[in-house]
């Protein structure tokens, strides 16, 4: 009945192969299987967050998601956000802003609001509230979550506007 | 928490997903977004022996507009409906219930058809529903039929949906140009749920009377009703503070309003009220 079938996805951009029995949830996938385990597991019952990873690039809970109704997608996970050499943006609003206490739930909150800044470059305070809805932090008050948030997205526009420059100058350039 | 084995099938079509839940003699269950499923698999509180997933299913997606109603296929996310221009224009008070439901996570996921085929009287879009006369399109063994909202809930997590069938789509009625709409809800601090949900559609005459009125309310009754006590009393009425004040004290008649874990039944009826006299006031005086 449970027999393991074969399923294919694209892991933070690596092609992954597995055999996996149906009931198997995309969060122990992720963590038991292929070791990712930035993608954490806190309420297992689809309400905090802390299990957020994106399916073809839209924010999901690992918990409440079969690794089979995965198959076939892209999936990324915190560890596909970026790395040491390159943090996007979100992280390094929470480095700066000190955006975590604990930082258990960090991970999923972290997904969540690059999700929200992808969508809306430029939130407002209650937007970024209200996108928190699907990440629950138990320590920060959300304070700091927020201003991590706003510097992300002050630093993403920065960015923008850097990458217009160069292009614009490069433009110029080829005339 | 880990859901007991059970067998897992992806159907890409309406007709391959009847056949594979025929084959699986009534063990088998359809599996859309999974946000209501695979929560009660994890607790054991549904085995189901296999699982069709019918969320890729194509003919299943999308929305149009078709006769001045708004069709909504059943495999349609929350957040694509809520993205989605033509509902947007054409119903913004659907959107707008559709748009608090649960997270972003969850309206990544969750699906309209998954929503109604649960039938949890707590959920967002069955007031909305019921207010927009939605109709349910249902493919099974008797081929194909219509069932409207206000008869599809039977009882908690029951609805008309006959064993070996699935829901392909949902139309809602464009509210005329000249109504006036709104979803006012009381959500439960923890979970988000509806403890009350009012969804409000109505519309004057010329000379200021209500010539449509529709009150669909879910969360406070087992299951989701249409005030109809209060439509009829407001019917052809030319509605004051006063009038909107007397009718909304039988917002709760027409309900199963019970007590539970969360909430009394004098509260539940009380809240049936108040918030049916808000839905009201917003319509028809901001």
């Amino acid at each position: 009945m449970g027999s393991k079938m074969e399923i294919s996805m694209k892991v933070n951009g690596i092609e992954k192969k597995s055999y996996t029995e149906p009931r198997m949830l995309l969060v122990h996938y992720l963590r038991d299987e292929l070791d990712l385990t930035g993608t954490h597991i806190g309420c297992d019952t689809s309400q905090c967050g802390a299990c957020t990873v994106y399916i073809d690039g839209k924010s999901v809970k690992s918990c409440t998601t079969l690794a089979v109704q995965a198959d076939g997608t892209e999936v990324t996970t915190v560890e596909g956000l970026g790395d040491m050499e390159k943090l996007h943006a979100i992280q390094r609003g929470f480095w700066e802003e000190h955006g975590l206490q604990c930082g258990y739930c960090t991970p999923g909150v972290m997904m969540a609001m690059a999700a929200l800044l992808k969508e809306n470059p430029d939130p407002s305070e209650s937007e970024i509230r209200e996108g928190m809805k699907g990440a629950i932090c138990r320590c920060t008050g959300y304070q700091f979550i927020v201003k991590a948030v706003q510097h992300a997205a002050r630093s993403l526009a920065e960015e923008n506007e850097k990458e217009k420059l160069v292009q614009s100058a490069g433009e110029g350039g080829a005339k | 928490m880990i859901p007991s084995e059970f067998a897992y099938k992806r159907a890409n079509s309406v007709a391959e997903a009847l056949q594979l839940l025929k084959d699986s003699g009534g063990e088998g269950k359809l599996l859309a977004g999974g946000h209501s499923l695979l929560p009660l698999m994890k607790f054991r509180l549904t085995n189901p022996q296999s699982l069709i997933d019918i969320s890729k299913i194509e003919e299943l997606k999308g929305v149009k507009l078709e006769g001045g109603r708004l069709v909504v296929g059943a495999m349609t996310t929350y957040d694509e409906l809520v993205k989605d221009e033509t509902a947007q224009q054409q119903i913004p008070v659907l959107v707008k219930a559709v748009r608090i439901i649960g997270d972003q996570q969850v309206r990544n996921r969750g699906t309209i058809g998954g929503n109604l085929a649960h039938g949890d009287p707590a959920a967002d879009l069955p007031g909305a529903a019921l207010a927009l006369d939605a109709e349910i399109e249902v493919h099974g063994d008797l081929g194909k039929e219509t069932i409207a909202a206000e008869d599809f809930f039977i009882a908690p997590l029951v609805t008309m949906l006959g064993e070996n069938s699935i829901v392909t789509s949902v139309s809602f009625a464009v509210p005329s140009p000249n109504s006036r709409s709104v979803y006012l809800k009381y959500e439960h601090p923890a979970s988000g749920y509806a403890v009350i949900g009012v969804c409000a559609v109505a519309s004057m005459d010329d000379s200021g009377k209500v010539e449509h009125i529709r009150i669909g309310i879910n969360g406070v009754s087992d299951v989701p009703y249409r005030a109809r006590a209060v439509e009829e009393a407001l019917m052809g009425a030319e509605p004051t503070e006063a009038l909107v004040k007397e009718v909304s004290e039988n917002a709760a008649d027409d309900g199963e309003i019970g007590s539970d874990l969360f909430a009394s039944e004098k509260y539940r009826r009380h809240l049936a009220k108040v918030y049916t006299e808000r839905a009201l006031k917003e319509i028809f005086f901001s």
